[in-house]
């Protein structure tokens, strides 16, 4: 049974990394999930830990995952926006945790947007 | 809504919208009373009396983006689908609280779902909130106070992702006890 005693420890580790972390925000990457009712009901939350854990796990030091509300195309959720530095911003729809793990290896690390799960690939 | 739990992050949303700094989250699963209760409550700005009158009305929103506002309707047709209950109680500049009672064993109760999940979904997103997440099956009780853990953190931020990964197996290895049968 794990204890909030070992928080220290992890707190005493990530410490040391805290100037990894730092990133200016412009340039850092933006990902961001629609957290609304519609996209909950839709499968956010599977998104929204799916990339978490993914960024966590690659220690993608300069992506940020954060929550929005309705987007406004309650249809198309859950819906996945990806904001890069420079770069249009790019919208994918009808996600799942398993097309997340797919944008966070091809478009956040290798930079090639996966184009068939985009709003424009869907509303052709 | 597939899991009650989905129902709880929705609402949760509404308190972090009303501009909450601390939310309570209660569940109690009650087996021997065949109550599965579920309460939120925040210290946001509340609503007036004529807007709560509404409030679950699926046409009553505060969102500028469509006219329609599903969230606690939803919540409120589950509770009501068990022959449970639903109530909402606010006072403007207090804050809010939302109450739903399941019958534990009704058919048409969705399983209560990842409240692992849930809870992670919100802290992560949520930096600058604090949450009291209180969890009892029968008479065990499990309870995780984040302002308990800012403690022990420090300036170290709560929602790390490291953090956020030792967090969720800490939710779901207390909820697997508490819900060990003796």
């Amino acid at each position: 049974m794990k204890s909030l005693a070992e928080l220290e420890a992890i707190k005493n580790k990530m410490k040391n990394q805290v100037g990894m972390r730092k990133d200016d925000d412009a340039h850092a990457t933006r990902i961001v999930v629609g957290m609304a009712t519609c996209g909950i009901a839709a499968g956010a939350r599977p998104v929204m830990t799916a990339m978490v854990e993914e960024v966590a796990k690659r220690n993608l030091a300069h992506v940020t995952v954060a929550q929005t509300g309705c987007i406004g195309m309650c249809k198309l959720e859950p819906i996945v926006e990806v904001m890069a530095p420079g770069k249009e911003k790019v919208t994918y729809v009808k996600m799942d945790a398993e097309k997340a793990l797919k944008v966070i290896s091809e478009h956040i690390v290798n930079g090639r947007v996966v184009t068939e799960y985009t709003i424009g690939a869907t509303e052709e | 809504m597939l899991e009650i739990s989905l129902h709880i992050l929705d609402v949760i949303n509404n308190s972090v919208k009303a501009g909450a700094s601390l939310i309570g989250v209660t569940v109690c699963e009650n087996k021997k009373d065949n109550v599965l209760s579920v309460t939120i409550s925040d210290d946001g700005c509340g609503m007036d009396p004529e807007f709560l009158k509404t409030v679950t009305d699926p046409f009553r929103t505060t969102r500028t983006t469509r006219k329609v506002g599903m969230g606690l309707s939803l919540f409120k047709a589950a509770a009501e689908a068990t022959d449970g209950s639903f109530s909402i109680t606010s006072e403007k500049g207090k804050g809010t609280t939302v109450c739903a009672t399941f019958t534990y064993n009704h058919i048409d109760r969705q399983p209560l779902g990842d409240m692992a999940e849930t809870i992670i979904t919100v802290l992560s997103g949520n930096a600058n909130i604090d949450f009291l997440y209180r969890h009892s099956v029968d008479e065990k009780e499990f309870v995780l106070d984040t302002r308990e853990v800012r403690q022990i953190l420090g300036d170290v931020e709560l929602s790390g992702p490291e953090i956020m990964l030792w967090l969720t197996e800490y939710i779901n290895e207390g909820l697997a006890e508490i819900s060990q049968s003796v």
